[in-house]
This record gives structure tokens, C-alpha cells and sequence, in this order.
């Protein structure tokens, strides 16, 4: 059975507005939990927090496999990353927000947290950077900067994912292992930009 | 001339025998304390309102069972609590190894609303059914040179998956000043709400210093130790500059990474406001004088 082409073909068949549509639903449906039942727990506040957190850093991992799945087993989900990236984006404002807002509950509180704790000023920076990325995440955009301008801006998209794994690991208490795992992939995925040219161009003789 | 001095105090106004041996023992500020601090308790006790039995079992801190808040009430049953033995060494009169019953055994379990602060900025309030650890350490008999007591949490590696994982430096380790210990604020719980100590929260017997954050409060303990020295404790092995030997509650000193001005309030739900962190977490009357003279900032 050829799996990556039956991939290809449901990728095909599924717009790539259903995205936003699961992503936000997805986005209100924990701030419904965590607002009306106990599935977060005792505490939801911390636990929203860090659940946006973590599937922002997820979302940063799918959107960053795009392109080494195309280059490495030839799965098209091009069409997804644009919306993943989107989608990214409002989970860290979601994160954000619920640090700022429900957990330290003061503006004052926020920036001197952002000022003096450097595992906030990392992931703050990291948040910063996707905001560009957001504004232009859009046809317009790409037509009126030009398409290299446009990617030397989302280029930021790997400091912000490096950065936000390493605001994950610096929070951590005691030797924990998800932190870790999520800095791995994600150096893993943005060193995969930058690996030597040529063994893409000799594993595509290779193949063919 | 001077006047020579002249005793007109009879036999009559002597202080009774007993009453003398109770206010060397206020001097001595050891089992004394209890009497002022027993009063500030009552005090202090009022106006708590202890969390819910589900807030308390569900959401914990005991990494033996993994680092996430849910994790120790779905893991902890596998703790085996029976047959319980601690060993108690070092320098005590009765040195060997009590089963929990023995070591009890004569004690009395009291109910103590304590509320519990956590080093994360966060906290809840606990009704502990407890004995005093002093009650503990006198039938086991301090002996004079004793400065400090070192507690040990089992370790039973196949049943907790947080010790597979090496997530801290295993056996869990703390200690306390020998005056903390012998504070009657502090306790040894086997209880919450009058029902056995959940897993998830110790059992069967587990450290109680409600002014210290509660990684200070070591759970499931096996070992009490009496020492001469300042014993090593898991999370200040773990990280110096984060986590000292003290640990006490203090609004004015931070985390290096978090502040410790306010914490979130368990069980108050998603838009519950933070509440003040209170300096020796709302006990500063009965225990401040412990530190007298100390700076709070070098001894965190």
C-alpha cells in the first residue's frame, strides 16, 4: 500500500481552512475545561497555562516537519502551513495572555517578570518574534514585501522555536525529560535547514 | 554605713518546683514555646477554611510518582505501606527500627489547619491529623549533642516511576534544626480530615512545618536520623542557589526564577485572585524568634 500517496490524496481532499476552524475550537474548548469543569484540576490556571504552552511548542514542531517530510518521503502538506503556523500563533497569545492576566494578574507584575526572570524574558522574546510572522501571514503581504523579504522575516520562525523550547526546559524543576525532548526536535528540525546542501541533491540522484 | 542585705523573703514565697522547671523551660525556648505558640495557634487557626479532600489528593507535589500535579494521585497506590518500618539512629537514647504502630504507640493525634505553601507560588489549606514531632523525638530520646534531624523517604524503584526516570537524586532527603523540630508547630501527619493519609499525600506518615515551603514537609518518611551536622536535603543538592537548607516561607525573598510576593489559591478556579504570601507563611508570632539575628536572604 502506498502510504504517502494516500496521505497526499486525503491532504488533497481537506481545505486548509479546517485548521482554523479545529484550532480555535480546540483553543475555546480548554478555556471552556478549565473555566466550567475540573478537567484541569484543582488549579487550572497554571495548568491552561502550560497546556497552551505545550501545544504551541507542538504546533511549532508540525509546522517546522512540513517541509523535511516533503524533502525526505515526499508527504504534501504544504497547503497546512500557513494556518499551522497561524494557529501557533494564537495558542502562545493564549498562553500569554493567560500568564499575564489569570497568573500574575498585573500589568506592573508582568514586566517585571519579563525584565527579571530570564526563562519569561526567553519566551517573551520568542512571542515578540512570531507577531511579525502573524501580521504577515497572508497573500498581501508576501505580494507587497516580496518573497525573499517575506522569508527572511519567517526566518525568525527558528530563533522563536529554539527560544520557546528553552523557556520550557529553564522552567522545569528537578531533571525532566519533555522539556528536553522538545529542545531536541526542534534543534534537530531547524539544523535540518541548515545540513549541508549537496546531501539532499545526492540523495535525490540516489532516487532517481 | 552601708546597709548590710537582707533576706526578707521566706520559705513560703519560693516558687513552686514545678512551676520554676516550666519557666526554665520558656528560657530553655524548647518545649516552652508550645505554651505561647498553642495560644497563637488557636489564633491563627480561626479564620482558615480548608480546601476540599478531592483539592488535597488530587493536586501534589511528590516526584517519586512523577513531576506533574495529577501524576502522584494516578500513580501512588503503588506505594506498599505494610508492613511500615522507620528506622530511627544516630544520636538517640533508643536507636532501631520501629514499626509505625510502635513508634505512635502513647502519642496523641491531634488536628492541625495549617495552611500549606508551596515553593512554586502556590498554596491550599490542609486540616493535618498529626502528633507532634517533639512527642517523637523525646521517647526516642535526643541526646544533648544533637543540633539537627534528617528525615528519608522510601524508595520503592519498581513501584514509582519518577525514581525509574532519576528526576531528582533519590532517596528523598530533609532535615531540620533541632529547635524546628522540637517546635509544636511542627508535626508528624498520618491523617487529613480524620481519615488515613492518602498515598498521594505521604502516608503512612509524613513532615508537617507548616512556616517552611512544602518540599520541607518530606512525605513517607523511613528514617529519622539525629546529627551533629546540618543534614544534606534532596532539593538543595538538586539546585544550591534555588533551593536553601531553610526554606522558609518569605514574601521578601524570591525565587531566583519566580517571585514569592503572592501565590495561587487551589480550588478557587480559573479567575481566582492571588492572594499575599504571609512572612513565615502567616506564623511569623510562634516562630520568628527561631531566626533571630539571622539574615533571612543569606539563609533562604
Amino acid at each position: 500500500m502506498d502510504i504517502v500517496g494516500t496521505i497526499n490524496t486525503a491532504a488533497r481532499k481537506v481545505p486548509a481552512w479546517t485548521i482554523y476552524i479545529v484550532g480555535a475550537g480546540w483553543l475555546v474548548y480548554l478555556f471552556y475545561l478549565a473555566a466550567f469543569t475540573r478537567a484541569f484540576g484543582p488549579e487550572p490556571i497554571n495548568a491552561l497555562e502550560r497546556e497552551y504552552g505545550e501545544i504551541g511548542l507542538q504546533l511549532l514542531v508540525v509546522g517546522l516537519l512540513i517541509t523535511p517530510l516533503r524533502e525526505t518521503f515526499g508527504i504534501s502538506l504544504i497547503k497546512f502551513r500557513r494556518a499551522i503556523g497561524v494557529m501557533t500563533f494564537f495558542f502562545i497569545l493564549a498562553h500569554f495572555l493567560v500568564f499575564a492576566i489569570l497568573d500574575v494578574q498585573s500589568l506592573e507584575r508582568v514586566w517585571t517578570e519579563v525584565v527579571k526572570r530570564p526563562y519569561v524574558t526567553v519566551g517573551m522574546i520568542s512571542f515578540v518574534a512570531l507577531i511579525p510572522l502573524a501580521i504577515t501571514s497572508n497573500n498581501y503581504s508576501v505580494r507587497k514585501m516580496g518573497a525573499i523579504a517575506w522569508r527572511r522575516l519567517h526566518w525568525l520562525t527558528y530563533p522563536a522555536a529554539i527560544l520557546g523550547a528553552l523557556h520550557y526546559v529553564w522552567l522545569a524543576k528537578g531533571f525532566q525529560i519533555e522539556p528536553l525532548v522538545y529542545l531536541a526536535i526542534l534543534i534537530g528540525l531547524v539544523a535540518y535547514r541548515y545540513r549541508p546542501k549537496n546531501r539532499s541533491k545526492n540523495r535525490a540522484m540516489s532516487r532517481a | 554605713m552601708a546597709h548590710r542585705w537582707k533576706n526578707d523573703l521566706t520559705h513560703a514565697d519560693v516558687t513552686p518546683k514545678e512551676a520554676f522547671l516550666n519557666r526554665r523551660q520558656i528560657l530553655a525556648g524548647t518545649a516552652g514555646l508550645g505554651a505561647i505558640a498553642a495560644a497563637g495557634l488557636a489564633e491563627a487557626q480561626e479564620d482558615l477554611q480548608p480546601n476540599s479532600l478531592e483539592d488535597i489528593t488530587s493536586y501534589n507535589n511528590f516526584y517519586e510518582f512523577g513531576t506533574g500535579k495529577s501524576d502522584p494521585a494516578a500513580n501512588a497506590h503503588k506505594l506498599e505501606i505494610e508492613p511500615w518500618s522507620v528506622k530511627v539512629d544516630g544520636l538517640v537514647d533508643n536507636p532501631g527500627d520501629y514499626s509505625l504502630a510502635d513508634l505512635l504507640d502513647g502519642l496523641t493525634v491531634e488536628e492541625r489547619i495549617y495552611r500549606f505553601r508551596c515553593v512554586e507560588a502556590w498554596a491550599m489549606v490542609v486540616p493535618w491529623n498529626g502528633i507532634e514531632l517533639a512527642d517523637i523525638l523525646n521517647k526516642v530520646g535526643v541526646q544533648s549533642e544533637a543540633k539537627y534531624v534528617a528525615f528519608e523517604t522510601v524508595v520503592q524503584p519498581e513501584n514509582m516511576i519518577g525514581v525509574q526516570r532519576r528526576v531528582l537524586d533519590f532517596p528523598y532527603v530533609e532535615g531540620l534544626r533541632i529547635d524546628e523540630a522540637m517546635h509544636p508547630l511542627t508535626i508528624m501527619a498520618t491523617g487529613i480530615y480524620g481519615e488515613p493519609i492518602a498515598k498521594q499525600n505521604g502516608a503512612p506518615m509524613r513532615l508537617v512545618v507548616p512556616w517552611k515551603y512544602g518540599f520541607k514537609s518530606i512525605k513517607s518518611i523511613i528514617r529519622i536520623s539525629l546529627t551533629d551536622y546540618e543534614p544534606p536535603t534532596s532539593w538543595n543538592k538538586a539546585n544550591a542557589r534555588e533551593y536553601g537548607f531553610y526554606s522558609n516561607v518569605n514574601p521578601n525573598v524570591d525565587h531566583p526564577r519566580w517571585s514569592q510576593s503572592s501565590h495561587r489559591v487551589i480550588g478557587g478556579g480559573l479567575f481566582a485572585s492571588r492572594e499575599p504570601t504571609l512572612m513565615f507563611n502567616g506564623y511569623e508570632a510562634e516562630v520568628a524568634s527561631l531566626y533571630d539575628g539571622m539574615d533571612l536572604s543569606e539563609f533562604y
